[in-house]
């Protein structure tokens, strides 16, 4: 289970580095989603994949009972989620303002915070 | 003592609310002075407590580390939290006059003290997945003042800025994932022990160069700079203040904690790539400086520049070169905020901030012309100033174990920072006006002038007062290096049993 993770992790870093190479801002704001994603699947699978009980203490013990799931890789992916998509809905509203204000997507037009005549 | 350590954060937060729920009124900037005074007593309250106690350590809602979230504060963090609460107070003095009703309107102040709030848990937390955290309320609150006014410039490097820093938090998560999958700790005391202990020393190896390249981004290191001076120079110049003061340097902080507590198991492999880091990132920052003609770009590219001096300190890994980054890490914000402090006046004088544009202020606005050269003339190292002492340091230590190569770049790179500093003098106040424009500061209303000039002269005051009596802080430079170079206090304090 871990290598087949571990693949899939693989795969969706090099589709996210594809997409993020690419000069167009949305592309790149989808390859960020991809390879957030592989992060969150990364943690995931540091913490062990095991086929075990969910972490629920039964009534009256102190601990937990035979194996249990290790459930702080869970809470931090879901952590980590959350703040993943709040900061990618504020992204892609930029996106969206970018090209209200600057009339283009592809970020080798975008000169305006640093003209072309600076660079002379 | 330990319910102390929250208070930098918490204070920050209440003054959000309240500056977000009186953002309609004039009040609203007053209350985030207030705040920032507070923030500011508090942290000195801190710095008092760890001065005679040690280091502190608190574990939120009673979990014991490793288990819970620790908030800890050595000597570093408390003099962190310290120069973020002066830098802080300054800056939203400065924006009385500065931040116009449309932007107060759009949540200035709340975005402005959310900032602050999460530079202050990122210097306080002892915890890996916390500091993450708290980067992405920084990151957060970051764009948002970034952007805010949302004019093409602003939203142009808006982009670049969000872009490169998305990267670098999610290489930031991925070496937190695969770091724990290692240690099965995430407490940064509990994980410098793990670390010691583990046998798998060449995969941490690699974890510590995944953190080196998410903290370096953060910090603007060659060659992950590009978005910084992409983007300093569009916003509010109150707003370029506190970024260029803290934003980055919170990167170099999170590099000296991660590089001296918990990976320091392979230091010939990655000090020296943070060696020839720093020295690329001095180099590369002051060219780019160079060649730049407008007030706060010559400004953005300098951050770069300093940056590499104080990963110089940590790269060096002696005990004086640790006393060397510490010392500028403190000097550098103070004048770094304030150099933004008067280019936002210079500004508001001439009505530009291109050098070519510009010109005459030193003799329609002498007052500002001193004080500017006081901070300039101490980032490029004029004795007696601050910045002369921490470069001396760092030149010492370098010569010590014979790095004359490094030591050449430190002061080369010195010689050029005078060279953009005199470019800035010549232009903007030296030269006279090219439309012959004598732009007086008395044409500014009093209360404006008040609310500009008295955070430019409380920074350059402390700017001196390090200058010529820097024994004291030089004293307190080597006691913090050397709680960082022995973290044993530290780890003390967090995994025994703090209450």
């Amino acid at each position: 289970m871990e290598v087949m993770l571990s693949v899939l992790v693989g795969v969706l870093v090099a589709a996210a580095v594809y997409l993020m190479l690419a000069r167009n801002v949305l592309r790149f704001l989808f390859g960020l989603i991809l390879i957030s994603n592989a992060a969150n699947l990364t943690i995931f699978t540091s913490g062990r994949v095991t086929e075990a009980a969910p972490p629920l203490i039964p009534e009256g013990a102190e601990a937990p009972v035979g194996l249990v799931a290790n459930a702080l890789p869970q809470a931090l992916v879901l952590t980590a989620i959350v703040i993943g998509f709040g900061l990618f809905a504020f992204a892609l509203v930029l996106a969206f303002r970018a090209y209200d204000a600057l009339g283009t997507l592809d970020s080798d037009e975008m000169r305006v915070a640093e003209p072309v005549e600076d660079t002379k | 003592m330990s319910w102390i350590l929250g208070l930098p954060i918490i204070i920050p937060f209440f003054t959000a609310v309240i500056a977000f729920l009186t953002k309609e009124r004039p009040s609203g900037a007053w209350w985030s002075v207030l705040g920032s005074l507070l923030t500011l007593i508090a942290a000195a309250a801190l710095m008092v407590v760890v001065l005679q106690e040690g280091v502190v350590a608190a574990q939120m809602g009673d979990w014991p580390a490793p288990f819970g979230i620790t908030l800890v504060a050595d000597l570093l963090s408390a003099v962190m939290v310290v120069i973020t609460g002066i830098t802080g107070l300054a800056v939203a003095v400065y924006a009385l006059a500065d931040i116009d009703e449309a932007k107060e309107r759009l949540g200035y102040h709340a975005l402005f003290q959310v900032l602050i709030a999460g530079v202050c848990g990122a210097f306080l937390t002892g915890d890996l997945f916390n500091l993450y955290v708290w980067f992405e309320v920084m990151l957060i609150s970051s764009f948002g003042l970034l952007v805010l006014g949302g004019s093409r410039a602003q939203i142009d490097g808006g982009i670049k800025y969000v872009a490169l820093n998305l990267v670098s938090t999610i290489i930031f998560l991925t070496g937190v994932g695969l770091l724990y999958g290692v240690t099965g700790t995430l407490n940064m005391a509990d994980l410098a022990l793990a670390v010691d202990q583990s046998d798998q020393k060449g995969l941490l190896t690699v974890i510590a160069v995944m953190f080196m390249f998410a903290f370096g981004v953060k910090a603007a290191l060659f060659p992950l700079f590009f978005w910084l001076p992409a983007a300093y120079h569009t916003p509010a110049f109150s707003v370029s203040a506190v970024f260029a003061g803290l934003l980055t340097k919170v990167g170099v902080y999170a590099l000296i904690r991660m590089f001296t507590l918990v990976f320091d198991h392979d230091i010939g492999f990655t000090h020296t790539i943070l060696l020839w880091v720093a020295c690329f990132t001095m180099v590369v920052g002051v060219l780019g400086a160079a060649a730049q003609q407008d007030f706060r770009k010559i400004l953005s590219f300098h951050i770069v520049s300093q940056i590499g001096y104080m990963i110089l300190g940590l790269a060096l890994y002696t005990p004086l070169a640790i006393v060397g980054a510490v010392f500028y890490l403190v000097h550098h914000i103070v004048v770094k905020a304030n150099l933004f402090l008067v280019a936002g006046v210079a500004q508001r004088l001439c009505g530009d901030t291109d050098l070519r544009k510009i010109g005459g202020l030193y003799k329609s606005a002498p007052l500002l012309a001193v004080l500017f050269l006081i901070p300039a003339f101490s980032l490029a190292g004029f004795p007696p100033l601050s910045g002369f002492w921490a470069k001396y340091i760092l030149v010492k230590a370098s010569l010590d174990i014979d790095a004359w190569f490094i030591a050449f770049i430190a002061l080369a790179v010195g010689l050029l920072t005078i060279y953009s500093m005199t470019k800035i003098w010549g232009e903007a106040f030296w030269k006279p006006h090219p439309e012959g424009v004598e732009p007086e500061l008395r044409a500014i209303p009093r209360a404006a002038l008040i609310a500009y000039l008295v955070p430019i002269a409380g920074l350059a005051t402390l700017t001196i007062i390090i200058g010529f009596f820097p024994e004291p802080f030089v004293q307190f430079a080597e006691r913090a290096a050397a709680q960082l170079l022995d973290p044993s206090d530290y780890i003390a304090a967090v995994l025994g049993g703090g209450t």
